[in-house]
């Protein structure tokens, strides 16, 4: 399973662990458990592959990307970052590192800065990370704004002015502006429609393609993640309960828990599906 | 055929913005017969919310203006009286929201909001309306409901909330539930449990269910027969099995080839391009046609209207194109969608 020494891992995840304690009494306070939100995950991921983490609410799929991000400290284990330990590294440290990893949130609605223009939030990264000057900055926008299918001039707008997937290719955008490697994406595309889904499932696929952009895909349904990655992590309970190319995963779970959400995923039927009246 | 529960006609309902009017329903006709699922699919502004809190009279009547007839029980529910009106809701037609999150009263416990419910509609005691929130709560899958009808809404998770609403729907035994996106906040195993209680629920307490969603597996499920709304009207409607057999819509193909599928290998989704139309002017003629890969001149002119064309009376589409290129539109999907398939 461990590919580790193939030369071409971006990020590798060894054993990383995240507990919280939680705790009784306001003054004298007393740990009385821990809740292991991320229990020992190991995982690889290469240059230009896109890998799905498949899980419900709670079983820690996006603690776990907060953890490798340090936006939170983890309790134990190791992330190495195109092969520089990025654990202990200090905020500062980090920072020009994260140019290279971006995130795409989950609800387009709330992750936009209601009060700043489109370019402003897309062309933040570029001018916090001090790339180029501001007639390159906005160029860039204007490019980004066309390769996530948007219009260019509309870099003046505010984001009520879009709808929900467009918010979302407008998040997409910004993750891209500092050309980063990897992109994480949680949820994506969980509080869109049917049909803009396919729009922004298919945008990440081209990029995938184009740029070579990888891609950590976390979301909770295994359509979904057929559709954009070749190798999927089942996670449950802080854990990862299987591991392997997707369309093996799906076509022979081992794992009881597998079964269970696959089960759940609601299907046209294929047997009504199959011409019947012939 | 014994009188539907339900019949909607011609149901209109205008919106008067800073804008302009927004006919966000436009001319929507149809019945929901005792016992029946009926699934509303469309993507969001589609107008199929709309057409229901129109139905149940929920629409802020100072913005909202509607026309047409919703005859419940030959009753028309846009010229009863507001008293009259709120002795339907919530006893004979219940309504489940989208968003267990935020449609139960955060600062009251989960038995007095259930309780109320009964209360407000019939003459009995607390205790007796106690009981009977007990009962649903144990109906719906709660456990240790006897303990859990003293607990806040916060100590719920979001199923159980549901599963909450799903109570409180069905604690007058309403003769129609309408459903509006009830398992889209939800996780996907979650949802697959509220579908199937729903399914179970209806089955035992026989109420007609009216589920409004986007996802056309949910509609697949549990659905009888199926509307596809678009624009702020009807463009395909028919019965379940022979909607996923023979769609005979571009929306509704569109639709279609946009689900990820769990056990077929999709290269790359179809998506359908552009934008859903604003309904402050919607295009003249068919209002998908600048959407449509067929669109024909026809098209851009005259409004297509609602007509059986593939021998099933039950299934009618609003499309200019003729029967025989449906049939091979539809056939040429239906056999890339199973193409593949594990089953």
């Amino acid at each position: 399973m461990s590919t580790v020494g193939a030369g071409n891992e971006l990020l590798v995840v060894e054993d990383l662990k995240k507990h919280f304690p939680v705790t009784r009494g306001i003054v004298f306070q007393k740990e009385i458990a821990t809740v292991k939100a991320v229990d020992g995950v190991s995982f690889t991921l290469r240059e230009g592959e896109t890998l799905g983490i498949v899980g419900e609410s709670g079983c820690g799929k996006s603690t776990l990307v907060r953890c490798i991000l340090k936006l939170l400290e983890p309790t134990g284990g190791r992330v190495v970052f195109q092969g520089q330990d990025i654990t202990g590294l200090s905020r500062r440290e980090m920072r020009p590192l994260r140019r290279n990893m971006m995130m795409v949130f989950q609800d387009p609605y709330a992750s936009l800065n209601a009060r700043k223009r489109v370019g402003f939030i897309i062309g933040e990264a570029l001018e916090l990370h001090g790339i180029g000057t501001p007639a390159e900055r906005k160029r860039r926008v204007q490019e980004l704004l066309e390769v996530v299918g948007l219009n260019p001039e509309h870099y003046n707008r505010f984001p009520h002015e879009f709808s929900g997937g467009q918010r979302q290719r407008i998040g997409v955008a910004r993750a891209l502006a500092v050309n980063p490697k990897l992109i994480f994406c949680d949820e994506p595309v969980s509080a869109l429609d049917v049909s803009v889904q396919a729009q922004i499932l298919n945008l990440l696929l081209d990029l995938n393609e184009q740029i070579g952009l990888a891609c950590l895909f976390i979301t909770h349904d295994l359509a979904v993640v057929r559709q954009v990655s070749e190798r999927v992590y089942v996670m449950h309970e802080g854990r990862i309960v299987e591991a392997g190319p997707t369309a093996e995963v799906l076509a022979a779970p081992r794992e009881e828990y597998t079964r269970t959400l696959i089960a759940s995923v609601p299907q046209s039927d294929p047997a009504w599906l199959a011409p019947a009246n012939t | 055929m014994s009188e539907p529960l339900l019949d909607v006609r011609d149901l209109r309902t205008e919106f008067s913005t800073d804008d302009g009017i927004v006919r966000a329903v436009d001319g929507v006709s149809f019945k929901v017969e005792p016992g029946q699922v009926l699934g509303i699919v469309g993507e969001s502004g589609s107008g199929k919310s709309v057409t229901c809190l129109t139905v149940m009279g929920l629409n802020d009547p100072k913005f909202a203006v509607s026309s047409g007839e919703v005859l419940f029980r030959g009753e028309d529910l846009l010229k009863v009286s507001k008293s009259r009106l709120r002795e339907v809701r919530g006893n004979e037609i219940a309504m489940i929201f989208q968003d267990p999150m935020t449609s139960l009263n955060p600062v009251h416990k989960i038995g007095r909001q259930l309780a109320e419910a009964v209360v407000l509609h019939e003459d009995v005691s607390r205790k007796q309306a106690y009981a009977r929130a007990r009962e649903l709560l144990k109906a719906v899958g709660i456990p240790r409901a006897e303990r859990r009808i003293d607990d806040y809404p916060h100590q719920f998770s979001g199923g159980m909330r549901q599963r909450v609403m799903i109570a409180m729907a069905l604690i007058n035994n309403p003769d129609l539930i309408i459903a509006d996106e009830p398992t889209t906040a939800l996780d996907v195993t979650t949802q697959a449990q509220i579908l199937a209680l729903l399914k179970r629920l209806q089955e035992d307490f026989g109420s007609a269910v009216i589920m409004i969603t986007h996802d056309l597996g949910v509609v697949a499920e549990v659905a009888d027969d199926v509307i596809v709304m678009y624009a702020a009207r009807i463009v395909e409607r028919g019965a379940v099995r022979s909607i996923f057999n023979e769609p005979r819509h571009p929306y509704t193909w569109g639709l279609m080839g946009s689900l990820p599928r769990l056990d077929v290998n999709v290269e790359r989704l179809y998506q359908i391009p552009g934008q859903p139309p604003s309904l402050l002017n919607p295009p003249v003629g068919c209002r998908f046609h600048p959407r449509c890969a067929f669109a024909m001149p026809v098209c851009r002119e005259k409004d297509p209207r609602l007509e059986a064309t593939s021998g099933d009376p039950a299934h009618e589409e609003a499309c200019h194109l003729d029967g025989e290129t449906k049939s091979r539109e539809a056939a040429a999907l239906v056999a890339t969608l199973t193409a593949g398939a594990v089953v």
